[in-house]
């Protein structure tokens, strides 16, 4: 073929006969003749593929400008700057050290073997759960600490904009004794149905279940039938056999073999980067209502043994029983079908979630499109020109018929793909104008800003299962960072499919290594604060302030038949011809739970036409043009 | 990846009986399909399988265009499918239009910077480090697909050394995987104190993974951009092996981390225009009557 022709010229042969000068002239006139002929037939063809050339490049990089981390925030061509509130109908302001939460993370320091990568493996463990544990009407929230002998907080709400750390006097602060594991995380659920939220902390070590004494003292539950031992990075509260007694779901990280601070071999690391098959189990544990579980896990056939960040149950296929699904670091996530609340069937690949492998750390769901249907979002690693694997926003497919479950990944059409190392995200409506907004934290480990470990880090990546499984054989550390310093998306939607991140703008500009963030309305006021807990780095509060014109209506949901929690109950409101369904969460996101009660903004649109609660026991319960801007207390009937 | 792998090998004489016969042109493309379809089956390692048909249908029609606006004819097919799905593989992108990008910079580039007829750079090799250059944001390259097992490795190396043995290019791999193992234990040397197995085990993580391999089988043999003796060929592996372990020391890091894509840029280039430098003058010496008209070389190709 010409083009790739090549040349076939030739390294002249020996013993060649000298030429004459005749010949010599024809040569190079044949030679020159050739030459200009060609020039003429060939230049402007070349001008034209020479441009194309050019042009592509130029294509390209314009293109990928696109893709660039917004140094300032943009949305719809708006520029950062001015009143956010009139601009995006919200602001948020850091309010941490006014509010008396002035709370600094720390990490464990495990095995010394462990030493030369430290800041890889004691990564996470900065989580925040919202309940309102003494049933004063006002949210309160649980922050872990994860070093060894930190203390954990419990801040009560002072009902005046500040908070009480309260976590030693209720016996929930001396969380990380030597010897006992380090905190990964918390959940919030009335196991006994006796009206006041119970704790559940999860950790690398021994887990604990702490009753709630009348909101006066919480006291650990002897016996409960957790796991002796485990590295647990995600646990959540539901009720999968809807039966009216809250269950748990726990997710192993580390194989559960493993001792982080006694490590006779340093052979604890994933055995492929997103193919790892050497994580470890899960355990669905059936709660009885006294404090009792039993694992069923195997009896219901969830059998993963994937590496598990994340975790989220909520009844996707309207059948009244909690799917679960599974953000699954160094692996495909995964979809377990709940089947009548006996058995779960593993639709991941069925359903489009299970496709691709990917390093999921977040599970969240949100109607986007109030449609009265979930998407889910998982985030993932982007790092520029190094490893783009883009987060995922699963949506369901309008083909799909009525109660399966299908997926497509439709995280670049809506612009919130791109998140840098992401972590902990949550659906909220942050302007209450009737869409679900998201919130994205990020940043792995920021340390030295001007020496990185990525090349390190994909170097090792690269290698076979046998190298890249021990952790010694990762090069050391040294105090680079490893996609530090990023920042935080706030992604806010125009309601027709499409987000613009207005981070910069509204006032979220920290540039810490976010983990778990949640929402709460800590006013009650129906503006969504949010909560933001930061590996090694301070916990941070933003206080949301809401334009006035936009109206909301929020619920606060007591079960009978159902668990008192109401966890797994969802509500849609209808309203100026949309509809748009949340559901009430036992942990969502990346070691968070957001505040119980499922709040909506409703927009300009003050009169909401319908209101249905599905409650876990299967009964609904249907309220019509319920009043707006204010909580609407529900109870079972 | 070797665009034009086989288009040297002879093709059988027109109206000669053969009997059964493949057209040797054919067989690369054959191979890199069925390690295509075996790794997206086993793996899905494809991030779209979409995109790379892509990538594939933009390299074929740039090769049609392009052939036929500057040659006055359709070149054969083969080097531009081979060339798309390299791009298609080795690209990793969340959205589509880097894989268009990359199919048609590829078979451009043949075009677009030949000297003497020859073009300089691996096709897909330039296009993926243009890329890299100009959109980072949105593109980088296959890095950790393939499962990182033992099982997928030595499928490759088995495909690999049948193809590049049937070529006579081993010599080429073996230079540059014996240096990459000589540099690595130097690298190692350098990052700690003294040597350090665990240190050598980490600076040779990237070729145990099946994915360096299809750089090494398949980028670094490509006949039309390498030289044409294998002392030529030996030396050129060896310096793109020396200059990707100067690039892993000491290159910022977005380019360190590619450091093969970028090595083989800067050396390949540099090593044939030497030769053709030499092949030009050669040529000036048939001119000036130093060479029999027999021995003058023809004009290139058109293209």
């Amino acid at each position: 073929m010409a083009a790739n022709g090549g040349s076939s010229f030739c390294v002249p042969a020996a013993g060649f006969v000298r030429p004459t000068t005749s010949a010599r002239t024809q040569a190079r006139s044949r030679i020159g003749n050739a030459m200009k002929q060609g020039l003429k037939q060939t230049l402007i063809p070349r001008l034209f593929v020479t441009l194309f050339f050019v042009g592509l490049i130029a294509t390209a990089a314009t293109l990928s400008r696109r893709n660039a981390q917004p140094e300032s925030a943009t949305f719809r061509g708006a520029h950062a700057g001015g009143d956010s509130r009139t601009r995006y109908g919200f602001q948020l302001t850091e309010v941490s050290a006014q509010s008396g939460v002035k709370v600094v993370h720390t990490a464990p320091r495990l095995d010394p073997k462990l030493e030369p990568i430290l800041p890889r493996i004691n990564d996470m463990g900065a989580g925040v759960a919202v309940a309102d544990f003494d049933r004063d009407g006002w949210p309160d929230f649980f922050l872990t600490d994860s070093g060894e002998n930190s203390r954990c907080h419990l801040f009560r709400n002072k009902k005046d904009g500040t908070f009480e750390d309260v976590a030693a006097t209720m016996g929930v602060a001396d969380l990380n004794k030597v010897g006992d594991g380090s905190v990964m995380g918390a959940v919030w659920g009335d196991y006994d149905n006796d009206g006041f939220e119970d704790l559940l902390v999860y950790k690398w070590g021994k887990a604990i279940l702490f009753h709630n004494e009348g909101g006066q003292r919480f006291t650990p539950v002897a016996d409960a039938g957790l796991p002796k031992w485990m590295n647990c990075n995600v646990a959540l509260w539901l009720d999968y056999d809807a039966d009216g007694k809250l269950d748990i779901l726990m997710c192993g990280y580390f194989d559960e073999k493993h001792n982080l601070w006694n490590l006779p071999s340093t052979r604890i690391m994933p055995n492929s980067i997103e193919y790892a098959t050497n994580g470890t189990r899960k355990y669905l544990l059936r709660g009885d209502g006294t404090g009792r579980f039993t694992d069923v896990t195997a009896e219901v056939g969830i059998d993963t043994k994937a590496w598990t960040l994340a975790a989220a149950a909520c009844d996707l296929d309207g059948n009244g029983f909690p799917e679960i699904f599974l953000a699954n670091d160094y692996g495909k996530a995964e979809l377990w079908q709940n089947e009548g609340g006996k058995r779960f069937r593993n639709i991941s690949a069925a359903s489009g979630v299970g496709d691709k492998p990917k390093a999921g750390m977040n599970a969240a769901l949100g109607d986007v499109l109030n449609t009265g249907q979930f998407g889910i979002y998982v985030s993932n690693i982007s790092e520029e020109a190094t490893l783009l694997q883009g987060n995922n926003l699963w949506m369901p497919k309008a083909s799909a018929r009525p109660g399966e479950l299908v997926y497509d990944n439709l995280a670049g059409d809506m612009g919130v793909e791109l998140g840098g190392w992401s972590f902990g995200a949550q659906f909220v409506d942050l302007n209450n104008d009737g869409f679900q907004d998201l919130y994205l934290v990020n940043g792995y480990i920021s340390a030295d800003p001007n020496q990185s470990y990525w090349y390190d880090y994909s170097k090792v990546a690269q290698g076979n299962a046998e190298i890249i499984q021990d952790a010694l054989l990762w090069p050391p550390i040294k105090g680079r960072s490893l996609s530090g310093f990023q920042q935080k998306r706030v992604w806010l939607s125009d309601g027709a499919g499409r987000f613009s991140d207005v981070a910069q703008a509204v006032g979220v500009t920290d540039r810490h290594d976010g983990r778990g963030i949640a929402y709460a309305y800590l006013n009650n006021n129906g503006q969504a604060d949010i909560l933001v807990a930061n590996q090694k780095g301070p916990f941070l509060l933003y206080r949301n302030d809401v334009t006035p014109e936009n109206h909301w209506i929020g619920f606060d949901l007591e079960g009978t038949r159902s668990n008192r929690s109401a966890i797994g109950a969802v509500v849609t409101v209808h309203w100026n011809g949309w509809k748009q369904s949340q559901y009430v969460s036992g942990g969502v996101g990346f070691c968070a739970q957001n505040d119980r009660r499922p709040h909506f903004g409703l927009g300009k649109n003050a009169k909401v036409d319908r209101v249905e609660i599905r409650w876990p026991s299967g009964t609904t319960r249907i309220l019509e043009a319920p009043e707006t801007n204010k909580v609407h207390k529900i109870k079972e009937s | 990846m070797t665009s034009a792998m086989l288009a040297d090998k002879v093709t059988p004489a027109p109206g000669k009986p053969q009997g059964f016969s493949i057209d040797q042109r054919f067989i690369a493309p054959i191979l890199i399909t069925f390690i295509l379809l075996m790794g997206e089956m086993q793996y899905k390692f494809l991030e779209h399988w979409e995109y790379t048909a892509m990538a594939i249908l933009a390299s074929i029609l740039t090769e049609i265009v392009c052939g036929k606006l500057v040659t006055g004819k359709i070149p054969h097919l083969a080097s531009a499918y081979v060339t798309g799905i390299s791009a298609g593989i080795l690209i990793r992108s969340p959205e589509w239009w880097p894989y268009v990008i990359a199919g048609m910079l590829a078979t451009s580039s043949k075009y677009v910077i030949r000297v003497n007829g020859r073009h300089l750079w691996n096709p897909s090799n330039l296009a993926i480090v243009i890329l890299l250059l100009v959109a980072p944001e949105t593109v980088a390259t296959l890095s950790i697909q393939w499962g990182n097992y033992l099982l997928p490795m030595v499928i490759v190396w088995i495909l690999g050394s049948v193809i590049i043995y049937n070529l006579k290019r081993f010599h080429i791999c073996a230079t540059y995987v014996f240096f990459f193992f000589v540099f690595a234990f130097l690298r190692s040397l350098v990052s700690g104190n003294g040597f350090s197995l665990n240190a050598f085990y980490s600076e040779i993580a990237p070729i145990t993974g099946p994915m360096y391999q299809l750089y090494v089988f398949f980028m670094i043999t490509d006949p039309k951009t390498t030289l044409h003796t294998k002392k030529g060929q030996m030396l050129v592996a060896f310096l793109i092996a020396a200059t990707e372990s100067a690039l892993r020391m000491w290159a910022p890091v977005h380019i360190a981390i590619h450091a093969p894509y970028f090595a083989l840029t800067l050396m390949g280039p540099s090593s044939n225009l030497i030769e053709i430098y030499y092949q030009w003058k050669a040529k000036k010496a048939a001119a000036k009557g130093d060479l029999p008209p027999s021995a003058v070389p023809p004009a290139p190709a058109a293209a």
